[in-house]
Formats: C-alpha cells, sequence, structure tokens
C-alpha cells in the first residue's frame, strides 16, 4: 500500500530524525512519539517531552523478505529487523549494507538516512531510517 | 447474563472460487445454518457480520445490509451489524452477538463471516491482508505480514531451539486433517520435506509454512439457551468467551514469542467457563502461519511454553491426540477467507461436540475451544464450548 503524501509528511520528524517521546513521570521512551506513557497512563498527559533517539541499537529478531509488496519488488530479497535502541525502545527497519547470511541476532546497527520507497513510477520518493551495522 | 447455545451451523467449500461472488458465499453460508437450525425467517431477531475489508478486496462496504437482504430478511427489517477487527472479526462478531442474547435484548441471531480475496491479485491481497499490521511504522519500511510473523518464529527458534522442521510439522498435520474434510481448500497431504524445500516467503518461513488467500463463508445460530432445545437436540452452549487487545505494531509488544492478547483472552474464558485447559479435547486456533500455531498451543497453556515445536513433531496436537489442534485442517488447509474464520472455527467446534465431524471426528469431545488472531495479535478471541447434555 503506498501511503498519501500528507500522510507520509506528518510523520517526517520522527521518520528523517528519529524523534519520540519521553515520558515526564517515568522517563520511558517512546518511538514514534505517544501522547499518552503506556506505563504512566493519565498520569503523563501533558508531560510527554520531545526526544531524539541517539541511532544506535541491536538486532532483536529478522527476517529475509522474498515476497514483498509492489513498491518493494525491486528491492528483494532484503532484511527486515526489529531492533531494540540504546534508549530501550523498539522499533521495526530495513536492514542494509550486510548479507542476509550474515545478520545475527545481538548484531549492533546504527541509523542510516535513505530512501524509503516510491510512489508508482515517477511518483513522490519517501525518505526516512535504515539500519546498517555498526562501523 | 442469560446463557447462549448454537442452534445452528453451515458454511461453503472454501478456496479460490472464480464463479462465486461474496453475496454467493454469504448467502450459501447463512441460509445452511438457518437450514440446520430449522428456523423461520420471522424467528431471527438481528444478523451480525464478521468482514475484515470487503471495502479494499470488492469495493464493497456496508455488507451487513447486503447480506441480510440477499438472504431474503429485507422485509424484516432486522437490525444488522458489520465488525470489523483484522482476522479476528468473526470471533468479535460471535461474542457481540452471544452478548446482544445474553443481554436479552435479541433471542436468536444469525452470526456469519465472509471474505471474498481472490477477485484482487496476490500482491494486493497480501497488502491487504498487511493492513492489519502497523501501516505507517511496520508496513511503510518494507514489513509484510508474513515477514511479521517471520519475526516471531527467528525469535522462538531463537529463544526454545524450535526447528524448521517442527513448524512444518503443524503444517503437515493441518493437511492430514484438511484431507479428511470436504470443505477444506487442500485435501492432500503434504510431507515435511515439501514444506522445507518450497520457496521461500519471509524466512524462516517457506510458502507452506503460509495459508492461503481464499473465498468463503461460515455461519452459525445463536440462540437464549432455554429455547435452544426447540431447535435443537443437542445445543452446543457458548460456556466462555475473552477478548483481549495488545500494542498494534509487533515491535512494540512485551515479549515477541507470546502473545500476550491470547493468553488474557484464553484467561477470561477459561475463567468464565470455569474450565481449564485440560478439560478442552477440541480446540481450533488461528495459523495462518505454522509458527502461530505453535504460539497458541502455548499461550492458551494446552502446551509449556517453549514446547510447542517439540509437542506438534511428537503428534501431541493430531487427531485424538493429548488435544486434537485444528481438526477442520485450519486456517492452513481448511482456508482463510479472513472474516469467515472466527465463525468457521466455531462451526467445526460445533460439529465436534455433536459427534458430526465425520472421519476427524474427535472420540468423546465434549469442551471445544476456539482461538482467532487479529493482526500479528493486537486482538486476539477465545471461544470455549460445550455439549448441553
Ligand atoms: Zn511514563
Amino acid at each position: 500500500m503506498t501511503l498519501a503524501i500528507p500522510r507520509f509528511w506528518r510523520e517526517i520528524q520522527s521518520r528523517y530524525n528519529l524523534i519520540g517521546t519521553k515520558c515526564g513521570s517515568c522517563g520511558k521512551v517512546d518511538f514514534p512519539p505517544r501522547a499518552v506513557c503506556p506505563v504512566c497512563g493519565r498520569k503523563s498527559i501533558g508531560k510527554m517531552q520531545r526526544f531524539q533517539l541517539g541511532g544506535k541499537g541491536s538486532v532483536v529478531t529478522y527476517t529475509v523478505i522474498h515476497d514483498a509488496p509492489a513498491q518493494f519488488e525491486m528491492q528483494k530479497p532484503y532484511v527486515m529487523a526489529i531492533i531494540e535502541m540504546d534508549e530501550g525502545v523498539r522499533l521495526t527497519s530495513q536492514l542494509i549494507d550486510v548479507k542476509p547470511e550474515d545478520v545475527r541476532i545481538g548484531m549492533k546497527v546504527q541509523a542510516s538516512f535513505r530512501k524509503l520507497g516510491q510512489e508508482g513510477d515517477a511518483g513522490v520518493i519517501h525518505y526516512g531510517y535504515k539500519f546498517r551495522p555498526a562501523g | 447474563m442469560r446463557d447462549v447455545a448454537v442452534i445452528g451451523v453451515g458454511e461453503t467449500e472454501f478456496g479460490e472460487l472464480w464463479d462465486r461472488s461474496f453475496r454467493d458465499l454469504g448467502i450459501e453460508a447463512g441460509l445452511k445454518a438457518i437450514q440446520d437450525a430449522k428456523l423461520r425467517s420471522e424467528d431471527i431477531d438481528a444478523v451480525y457480520i464478521g468482514n475484515m475489508s470487503a471495502g479494499k478486496f470488492i469495493d464493497q462496504e456496508h455488507v451487513s445490509a447486503l447480506v441480510a437482504d440477499y438472504s431474503g430478511l429485507a422485509d424484516m427489517h432486522l437490525p444488522t451489524v458489520r465488525v470489523e477487527g483484522g482476522g479476528a472479526c468473526g470471533a468479535i462478531a460471535l461474542l457481540q452477538a452471544r452478548l446482544a442474547i445474553a443481554s436479552g435484548m435479541h433471542d436468536i441471531v444469525v452470526v456469519g463471516g465472509a471474505e471474498k480475496m481472490t477477485d484482487v491479485g496476490e500482491v494486493q491481497a497480501a497488502e491487504i491482508l498487511s493492513s492489519t499490521a502497523d501501516q505507517e511504522w511496520e508496513s511503510v519500511f518494507g514489513a509484510t505480514f508474513a515477514g511479521l510473523y517471520a519475526m516471531m518464529a527467528r525469535r522462538h527458534m531463537h529463544e526454545f531451539g524450535t526447528t524448521r522442521e517442527q513448524m512444518a510439522a503443524v503444517a503437515v498435520k493441518n493437511h492430514k486433517n484438511g484431507a479428511l474434510n470436504p470443505e477444506a481448500q487442500f485435501q492432500k497431504e503434504i510431507t515435511i520435506d515439501a514444506v522445507l524445500q518450497a520457496p521461500w516467503v519471509a524466512e524462516p518461513l517457506g510458502l507452506f509454512d503460509c495459508a492461503p488467500l481464499s473465498d468463503g463463508a461460515a455461519a452459525v445460530v445463536l440462540c437464549e439457551a432455554q429455547r435452544a432445545r426447540k431447535f435443537s437436540d443437542t445445543p452446543i452452549r457458548i460456556a466462555g468467551s475473552g477478548q483481549a487487545s495488545d500494542f498494534l505494531a509487533l515491535h512494540d509488544r512485551r515479549d515477541l514469542t507470546t502473545l500476550d492478547a491470547t493468553v488474557i483472552a484464553g484467561k477470561r474464558a477459561f475463567h468464565e467457563a470455569k474450565m481449564m485447559p485440560k478439560d478442552v479435547q477440541v480446540a481450533e486456533v488461528h495459523d495462518n502461519f505454522t509458527i502461530s500455531e505453535i504460539l497458541a498451543i502455548e499461550d492458551l497453556r494446552f502446551i509449556e511454553k517453549g514446547k510447542g515445536g517439540p509437542a506438534t513433531a511428537e503428534g501431541l496436537t493430531a487427531l485424538n491426540g493429548k488435544i486434537s489442534v485444528n481438526t477442520s485442517g485450519g486456517l492452513k488447509a481448511r482456508g482463510q477467507p479472513v472474516g469467515a474464520t472466527g465463525v468457521a472455527q466455531a462451526v467445526e467446534i460445533v460439529r465436534q461436540l455433536r459427534g458430526e465431524a465425520g472421519k476427524r471426528q474427535v472420540v468423546g469431545a465434549r469442551h471445544g475451544l476456539t482461538h482467532t488472531l487479529g493482526g500479528t495479535g493486537a486482538t486476539a478471541v477465545v471461544h470455549l464450548f460445550e455439549r448441553g447434555d
């Protein structure tokens, strides 16, 4: 599925700069930003502060995608992973600059700003984070 | 709350049914269930429909009124409700219909589930399925629905030593059961080797680790339990129901090898039914991927955490094993018309508890369970059924 332009544009801050939130009540970091802390609930409303992730983390689990959506057809096979950031929060991202057979659980990775996809043949190009082995 | 029982069941064949429309399927299942319950149309108080995504699959919303209309009920002006909840929508529709009767608002409700998935291409169908995951923070980065389950499988292999062969044993077992089900999409046995050698979809899941795209529909008739005897010699009582939700995105969950929504929905259902997992002889669980069945039998406490792979390989979940799981063939072999899933599972359990499951009958089945997932486990629903006598 492709996302409409405003829908993508709204999330640019987070997708370009890894902006999440930190709960002013318990200190938990969330990504993407949340208006309510999943731990503190109502107590956290109005206390969620903007927080930028450092971009470093490690692989918790991964897969190599062979059946891809149309938008990713040209990239297959490609590696997707769930990454635990050093701040404790997890996210889902593509892993690049690594052979699928060399990916390991626990591997250290870092964020990299890349093209994510494109709408149609001459459509709008979306950018955001991918991760590569930490150098 | 009033007791509620199932007094009628019906389903279509499942498969790539190119000559059958959504309407044809919904009507066939509904009429079969109504006939099975020996109802007259004026007995029906309401119609509930589980449907995941008719808007995307066939460009038709408002399917609740549509199904009632084409089932010949338009003149009755019945209230109709369409429920959405990813793959769990049919099971949620069943729960909501049960509540409507339990509350005293209705006495007899027809619950249908239907999906017509093969009017779109395979790539598009896969994309529609993945819209039950987090579009903004999973799918847009390239995570497919199969890919998300594959990441659970990888983690389960890492933590518990689960093997691809053990996952393949789920597919082999469910195909073996499906071969005994005349309504199943695949009525052919497969081998472990065939599963292992199938092309990759998302490593470590291959093509035969994944349930197919299907067309099909199922329906049950629910009735207030006191009246149920008027319609059925073997009403099947709904003894307990539980529903739970969780973080939408897989990466936000507490644990990648446990679906907390399943654990909690299961506890709620068992608590209400005053039953234990060991009381259940037959279960239909959500095996949209082979790993999903392994997680389900663990999270429902049929099998110890981490042992779901070996337990399956050893035959504990085979037909007439310690607990018979997915006797219909499951989503894997019976087929996966998404909206129909939760209702079709109930149809199979009712047939088992009535003793009408033919060659795949579980001997002495008195208590049965259905387990249905939405998305990658952000919704789970569990129903427990028992013979009324
Ligand atoms: Zn907090």
